[in-house]
This record gives structure tokens, C-alpha cells and sequence, in this order.
């Protein structure tokens, strides 16, 4: 299968949030679905001891020309999903640029710091202003509490990948996504991730 | 069905580095593969165990890295393919035996796959395993990528079979559990027959007996070995090249450290002025293929992680060739254009080219920069880690730490690896004082319960999980048994290897394939060593709490142990079912003004409450929060509350 041409090639996508999220599973499934189509995509992340409460990132470089480092050049983001939303601000230090565009959860995830009332958790606000200050372009969405809508919040992370599918950059639709499913989930659960994952479309196309 | 089983062969399949290693074992047809956990390198046992029946292999998670490494040499030894798996720290662990198994030599090919981790990115070492290799005389390799992954570990049993020597193919963080494609190869059919023959003369390497003497004999055939695969190493297509004839740098690399420089020159747009001598073959280095490229540059660069391994081989080289090939100028670890702690990445090998070509690079502007820092100070918290909501680790730390505390003598903890590793930081209440190897903690504490003559009088504890307890806490504890040292083990048994992702071990009744086996009893093993044994749970604050002080106080000399039994919170089981609902009343919680001085979000601090700020109250998060019971319990003015589970 030939690939369509990238917008950037390297193009560069990081799926951010805290251990738990779903975040590999996430960046798996976003390239699966970008392999399927042709593409060479080579998958960074860190996990094991370290996310234990820590930052999850992942580092998707989605090309035509072959495999590239597992992380990312640092200010060469193209777009950041971030699943935890300080955690879109924290990626853009290291890898922001004034083209940079975020897509990111709502729902906050308070670091322990934050708990013990040492830190001060940014308001949602302060947070969507510093995101517009640092990108080009910023959406905001609730996918955690939409996921809670239906059932388990894990889900966040499957309406977050609809949302960026919808945002137009990546050649990857909801068809994609039920071919890549259809051989990694058990079937009990395709129905539940197909609602969620058109349900973070709907959410960017509104 | 696996996808390390797939039989397509004409599509990209996108696996994770130990996947791509592992499906290169299944391609060489291996038939036994033993390891103990360690990030980054478990998910190729975890992988392969999944279709060992498919394939009929023997897969298992040993009890500890020297014992992996012996079970699958014996395999090796009834002419069967076998490999072993381990993070960095376990080659050392191993390594008295590799020391030996590189004398006798090997029958079956047989592959040693250490994963380091530079940068320790879950690890509290950054071990090098390359540096065994030379040391022990075997041969080296370094995939480059995903394919190479797959591909150099097929090769691997291949050459091991060639040589008949055990073989290293080392892989790293960036590579075992980052993702690219790869195609495969057709998977082989052919079965195999184990047999160990030992009948043959006794010097013959294939049919005599198994042994490192005499050790002059086998000392020098073990080099012959060395010699030969320097040989094939000088025409391995592992080992490439991209770039002008002449460049004006010559970089030489090895591992992930190709992707990095590979983008740096891509980056910096310099594919007409600097080479890339990636080599996969890294010990023995082969010296006309090295000859070859040195000639090309006056200035070569070496990209590699951690120590300076391959540069200072390669130093070593360029100086027995400086009559043919002329003087060169380096550049890496030793001229600092690379850092010798930590890991690289692209950034760290842009730089370093653009300092010594004397470009001007900057990643991003001065302005944006400045303001991303400025943003990320005041909108992004420091995220520090924590044990998990509902962690067993978190009760126990905190009724070692009141004990500790309540006892008044300046007790302290041994600790050692896993979870409980992160009660050196807050969420354990900072009660770890020492922190080193696999159940040393145990055998420090061994050491400081003998120090009573000299006037040691603090109580000492030592912490280590149920895995750590057989893989290395066993022999320190037998030490400390026999010698009358006084201490108190305290075991963190949450039934599995729970940081590296729940693999069994042998205290549980089942093995990496699924099958039953035998459970060994901990509390068993430690009454037939004759040390009083406690069991409680963790869950139970006052219960622990009091029965600490009672072992910490026992004045009986010698060892006593007091298991705390409790499921991991990210097992199966605990995550299936919510054991509390927990509610919190708000006009009950009188926060900043309580006595308790917010003493569930400020000390206790489970991730699952959390400090509303402008009410003054602790808050549940429904979201986080897996329902254990225990902060009810510490909550002086019970507004937190629990109800059985429907």
C-alpha cells in the first residue's frame, strides 16, 4: 500500500498524561492503524517503575523514509495528545514550537506534590491560556468524564484518539481504527471502544 | 493467535524491540528460554511463553539470572538452541557463571540477551553489560533497530553454533520497549532431540565432558573462538556505511545510538559531509573493516551511551594502525563532546556534530524557549512518584514508620529493588536508609545486626518483596540466622513480581506457561531456618503497627521475620473488585483546623484524596480511588468512612 504524503515527514505526534491513563495503549493502537496504512512509524516510550505516578510519554514518528530515533528532536513536536491536561504544558518545554497543535483532557490528575498542598494545581483557565500562549492551535476536551459516561474512564484515551483522527492531519478514520481492534480486543469490547472513539470525533467536529 | 506467530510474511508488522528479539528466537527455532524480570527486558519471556506451546519450547522465569543463565546452558548442553534474558544489573549476577560457561564453550547455540538501561529510566544502576563480554571473552552484538533486533537474533544462534561459544546480543531501554516495523521470516519446522553426551574424549569440546579444564587448553580454543569471530565479523552486513567517500567527520555508532545519529545528520542537513559507520558487531571489533573507514577521516566521532566502550576499542585500533591509516583527532566520552552519565538522545548528538563542525544549531528559539520555561514552572507541578492508590506498600511503610518513630532508638530500613524501592521518597515516608542490590538490604542488615560490640544499638529492619526474597534475600537471611544477627525482615509479599508487570516466581502455584507447580511457603522457609515468623496484614494498621514493636523490642537474639500479606493493587484480582466504597463527609473533615494537621493528603498522601483547597477539605477521586479501607483508619475525625462493596 502506498502512503499519502505527510503534511511534515518526519511527522511527529506525542501522547502524554500519568501511569495508568492508557497511554501505551493509545500510541499502539494510533500506530497500528498508521502501519496498516503504509506508513513507517517508530513508537518511543518509557514505562515500568518510573510511571509509577510519574509523567507517561510517548513519541509517534509517523514517515515515509524509514525508522527514526524513538525520541522525538527536541522543539519538533507536530501535535501533542495530551490525556492529563498540565502535562500538555510540561511536553512543550522540551519539544513545543509556535506550530505546535495540542488536543487535550480535562480532567486533571493531581500529582502528589499537589495532594500534600506543597504545589499549587494550575485552574483550567490558566491552563488553556498557557496552552494558546505555546501552540497554534488548542482544542479541550472532556474525554475522561465522557468516558465515565459510558462506563470506565479508561475510555478517555480511545476519545482522544477519535478527537485527533477528526482533527485531520493523520490519515487514520474510524475504519481504521475497527480493523486494528478487530485483531487486538476481545470482541466484548469493540462495541464499547467504536462508541467512544466516535464520540471524540463528534467532539472535535462540533 | 500471538503476533510473534504470524505467518505473513509480506507485510510491516509493528512490534516492540523484545517482541522483534523475541520472534528472532522463534525464527532460530529456540526451544528453551529462562530470565528473571527486569525492566526493560521482560516482555521477551513474557512473549514467548505465550506461544511455547504452539512451538513447543520450555520458557520459564527462574528464580534468579545466574540460575536462568544455567538452565539454559544445560539445554545448550543437550544440543538444543536456548537463550536467557536479564536487565543490566542481572549480568553481574550471572556472571560467575558466565565466567565459566565462556571456557567450556556451548553445544546448541545459545544467546545471553541483557537490556541495559542508560539513563536508568527504571533501574537504580546504569550497569553496562557490554564491558562482560570483553571481559569474558565472548562476542558482542548491538541491533541498530527493529529489524535488526529480529534479524541479528536469529544470526546470533547461528554464529553462538559456529563458534561454539555463547554469544551476547545486548539490547537497551530505547530499543526493548520502543516500536518499529519488521518483516519476518518463515518460522522453522524442523524438531529436535535432547541428548547430553559425555562419552567422547575429554578434550573434545562436543562429545567429551562439559568442564573449564584444563584451563590453558580451554583458555586458548576460547580464544581461537575470538580470533574466528573477528574473522566474520569483518564482512557481517550488520555492519554499514552511509555517507560521502570523504567525509569531513566520521561518526561511528552502535545500538539505538544509530537512530539518534541518523537524525542528527538529517537535522543538520550534512549527509554529504559526515559518514555513519553504524557496527553491530561491537566485540571483538574487526580491524580491516575499521581500518577501512578510519582512513576515510581525520576527525571521528564515537556515539555511544554511558562509558566509553566502543571508543576506547576503537582507540586502541586507530593506535596499532596509525602507520597506515595517520594520526586522528576523537571526539567522545573522553573529550566530553558526550556525556558519560545518563542516556543521549538526538539533541545530545546534534550538538555534539555541530560544536566540532562549528555550526550554529538551536533546537528552538531563545524567545519561545524562555517562555515554555516560564509556563511549565507555574503550569505544569512537579509530578513525583508515588505508590499507587490503594498500595499495600504505602500501610506498610506507614506502621513501619510509626513504630520506628513510637520506638524512639533511631531505627531504620535496608531496603533493596522493586516498588518498595520508592519509600526512599515521601510515599514511604522516606524510611528506606540504604538501597542497593537484589536482596541486599537483607544482607546489610545482616551486617549491622553483628555491630553490637562496638556500641550499635539502633533497631534494624530490612524490606524486601516476595520475588527478591528468592531470587538473593534467602542465602543473607540463612547469614544472618547462623551468626545470631539481630534484626527484624520485614517481607512485602503482594503475591507476584509486581513492578515489572506480575510474573510468578516460585512462592506462587503456577509458572510462566500457565501449568501448576509447587508454591514454596516463605513463612515455612524462614521457621525451618529457626527465625520466629510473624504473618499480618498490611491493611490492619494497628495490628502491624504493634506487632512491629513487639519483634523490634524482642530482645531473643538472632533473626525474625514478619510477613505482610496483601495483594498488589494493579493485580488482576484487586483491580476486579472494589473491596470499600469510601465516602468522605465533608462537615466532618475539619481540615487546616483538625489536630490531625491534614495528615491523609499531607503524610499519608494516597493519590485517591486529594486536598481541596479553597473548601478546606480532603476530597475522594471516585476516578483514582480502588477502595482499600485504610485512610479511614488514620482519619482522627472519622469523616472518612467505608462501606463493604456490593
Amino acid at each position: 500500500m502506498t502512503a499519502k504524503q505527510l503534511t511534515k515527514d518526519p511527522y511527529n505526534i506525542i501522547i502524554t498524561g500519568v501511569g495508568g491513563q492508557g497511554n501505551v495503549m493509545a500510541s499502539r493502537v494510533l500506530a497500528s492503524m498508521l502501519v496498516n496504512n503504509g506508513y513507517v512509524v517508530t513508537i518511543g516510550e518509557t514505562f515500568g517503575a518510573s510511571q509509577r505516578g510519574g509523567s507517561v510519554m510517548s513519541h509517534l514518528r509517523v514517515s515515509t523514509r524509514g525508522s527514526w530515533s524513538p525520541q522525538i528532536p527536541k522543539g519538533k513536536a507536530d501535535v501533542v495528545v495530551a490525556l492529563e491536561p498540565s502535562e500538555a504544558i510540561r511536553v512543550l518545554c522540551d519539544y513545543g514550537n509556535p506550530r505546535v497543535k495540542i488536543l487535550s483532557n480535562t480532567r486533571p490528575i493531581h500529582p502528589v506534590g499537589v495532594i500534600a498542598g506543597e504545589l499549587d494545581y494550575p485552574s483550567m483557565e490558566e491552563t488553556i491560556k498557557s496552552a494558546e500562549d505555546l501552540a497554534a492551535e488548542v482544542w479541550f476536551i472532556d474525554a475522561t468524564d465522557q468516558a465515565v459516561k459510558l462506563g470506565n474512564p479508561i475510555l478517555g484515551n480511545i476519545i482522544m484518539l477519535g478527537a485527533l483522527s477528526a482533527l485531520g492531519d493523520l490519515p487514520v478514520s474510524i475504519q481504521d481504527f475497527k480493523n486494528v481492534i478487530q485483531n487486538s480486543m476481545s470482541k466484548d469490547k469493540h462495541d464499547i471502544n467504536l462508541t467512544a472513539f466516535g464520540l471524540g470525533e463528534k467532539l472535535i467536529q462540533q | 493467535m500471538s503476533h510473534l506467530i504470524d505467518t505473513n510474511l509480506t507485510v510491516d508488522h509493528l512490534l516492540m524491540g523484545n517482541d522483534a528479539i523475541a520472534r528472532g528466537a522463534l525464527e532460530a527455532g529456540v526451544k528453551v528460554v529462562a530470565g528473571y524480570p527486569g525492566t526493560p527486558s521482560s516482555e521477551i519471556i513474557e512473549g514467548l511463553a505465550n506461544v511455547a506451546n504452539d512451538m513447543n519450547m520450555y520458557v520459564e522465569w527462574s528464580v534468579n539470572e545466574k540460575v536462568a543463565m544455567e538452565v539454559a546452558a544445560a539445554a545448550s548442553f543437550a544440543k538444543l538452541r536456548s537463550m536467557c534474558t536479564m536487565k543490566q544489573n542481572g549480568v553481574n549476577v550471572a556472571s560467575d557463571f558466565l565466567l565459566h560457561l565462556s571456557a567450556s564453550g556451548v553445544r546448541g547455540g545459545m544467546v545471553i540477551v541483557p537490556c541495559d538501561d542508560p539513563g536508568a529510566l527504571s533501574s537504580i544502576n546504569e550497569g553496562e553489560s557490554r564491558y562482560f563480554a570483553r571481559l569474558v571473552e565472548i562476542p558482542l552484538l548491538e541491533p541498530g533497530d527493529f529489524q535488526e533486533a529480529k534479524d541479528m537474533t536469529k544470526w546470533a544462534f547461528e554464529l553462538s553454533e559456529e563458534l561454539r561459544q555463547v554469544v551476547m546480543l545486548r539490547s537497551v531501554t530505547r530499543l526493548s520497549h520502543a516500536s518499529g516495523t519488521v518483516r519476518y521470516d518463515p518460522l522453522p519446522q524442523s524438531e529436535v532431540n535432547a541428548e547430553f553426551v559425555y562419552q567422547g574424549f575429554l578434550l573434545d569440546q562436543m562429545e567429551g565432558i562439559v568442564i573449564t579444564a584444563p584451563v590453558g587448553f580451554r583458555h586458548t580454543q576460547q580464544q581461537e573462538k575470538i580470533k574466528k569471530a573477528r574473522e566474520i565479523f569483518e564482512n557481517s552486513p550488520f555492519n554499514t556505511y552511509t555517507g560521502p567517500e570523504k567525509p569531513d567527520l566520521l561518526i561511528i555508532t552502535s545500538s539505538a545510538c544509530t537512530l539518534y545519529s541518523r537524525e542528527a545528520i538529517d537535522v543538520l542537513k550534512l549527509e554529504d559531509r559526515v559518514g555513519l559507520l553504524k557496527l553491530g558487531t561491537t566485540w571483538p571489533l574487526p580491524p580491516n573493516l575499521l581500518k577501512k573507514h578510519l582512513a576515510m577521516a581525520d576527525n571521528i566521532l564515537i556515539v555511544e551511551e554511558v562509558l566509553p566502550f566502543l571508543e576506547e576499542n576503537v582507540k586502541v585500533l586507530a593506535a596499532e594502525m596509525a602507520h597506515e591509516i595517520g594520526v586522528k583527532t576523537f571526539y567522545g566520552k573522553n573529550d566530553a563532546s558526550l556525556p558519560m552519565v545518563g542516556e543521549l538522545n538526538p539533541d545530545l548528538v546534534i550538538n555534539a556534530i555541530a560544536k566540532i563542525m562549528g555550526i550554529d544549531y538551536q533546537a528552538k528559539s531563545e524567545n519561545y524557549a524562555a517562555k515554555a520555561q516560564a509556563t511549565v514552572i507555574s503550569g505544569a507541578p512537579q509530578r513525583d512518584l508515588t505508590f499507587c492508590p490503594g498500595c499495600p506498600h504505602r500501610a506498610s511503610f506507614w506502621s513501619i514508620h510509626n513504630a520506628l518513630e513510637l520506638d524512639g532508638r533511631k531505627g531504620f530500613v535496608c531496603g533493596d529493588i522493586g516498588c518498595y524501592t520508592m519509600a526512599i521518597l515521601p510515599t514511604g515516608f522516606q524510611s528506606l536508609k540504604t538501597c542497593h542490590s537484589m536482596g541486599s538490604g537483607s544482607g546489610l542488615a545482616s551486617g549491622f545486626g553483628k555491630l553490637g560490640q562496638f556500641g550499635f544499638d539502633q533497631p534494624i529492619l530490612a524490606v524486601c518483596g516476595d520475588s527478591t526474597f528468592f531470587h538473593s534475600a534467602i542465602p543473607a537471611l540463612v547469614n544472618a540466622r547462623h551468626h545470631n544477627s539481630n534484626f527484624t525482615m520485614v517481607l512485602l509479599d503482594n503475591s507476584g513480581t509486581a513492578m515489572t508487570g506480575f510474573q510468578p516466581h516460585p512462592g506462587l502455584e503456577i509458572n510462566a506457561l500457565g501449568q501448576e507447580v509447587p508454591g514454596l511457603d516463605i513463612a515455612e522457609i524462614c521457621r525451618a531456618m529457626g527465625a520466629r515468623v510473624e504473618i499480618r496484614d498490611p491493611f490492619e494498621l494497628e495490628e502491624t503497627r504493634k506487632i512491629l514493636n513487639d519483634l523490634i523490642e524482642d530482645t531473643q537474639e538472632g533473626l525474625k521475620v514478619l510477613i505482610l500479606s496483601q495483594k498488589c493493587a494493579l493485580s488482576p484480582e484487586r483491580k476486579a473488585a472494589k473491596k470499600y466504597e469510601m465516602s468522605i463527609d465533608e462537615s466532618l473533615c475539619i481540615g487546616e483546623n483538625c489536630g490531625c494537621n491534614r495528615v491523609c493528603t499531607r503524610i499519608f498522601r494516597c493519590p485517591g484524596l486529594t486536598w481541596d483547597k479553597t473548601k478546606g477539605v480532603t476530597r475522594l477521586d471516585e476516578v483514582l480511588c480502588i477502595g482499600c479501607g485504610v485512610c479511614a483508619d488514620i482519619c482522627p475525625a472519622k469523616a472518612i468512612t467505608r462501606k463493604e462493596a456490593a
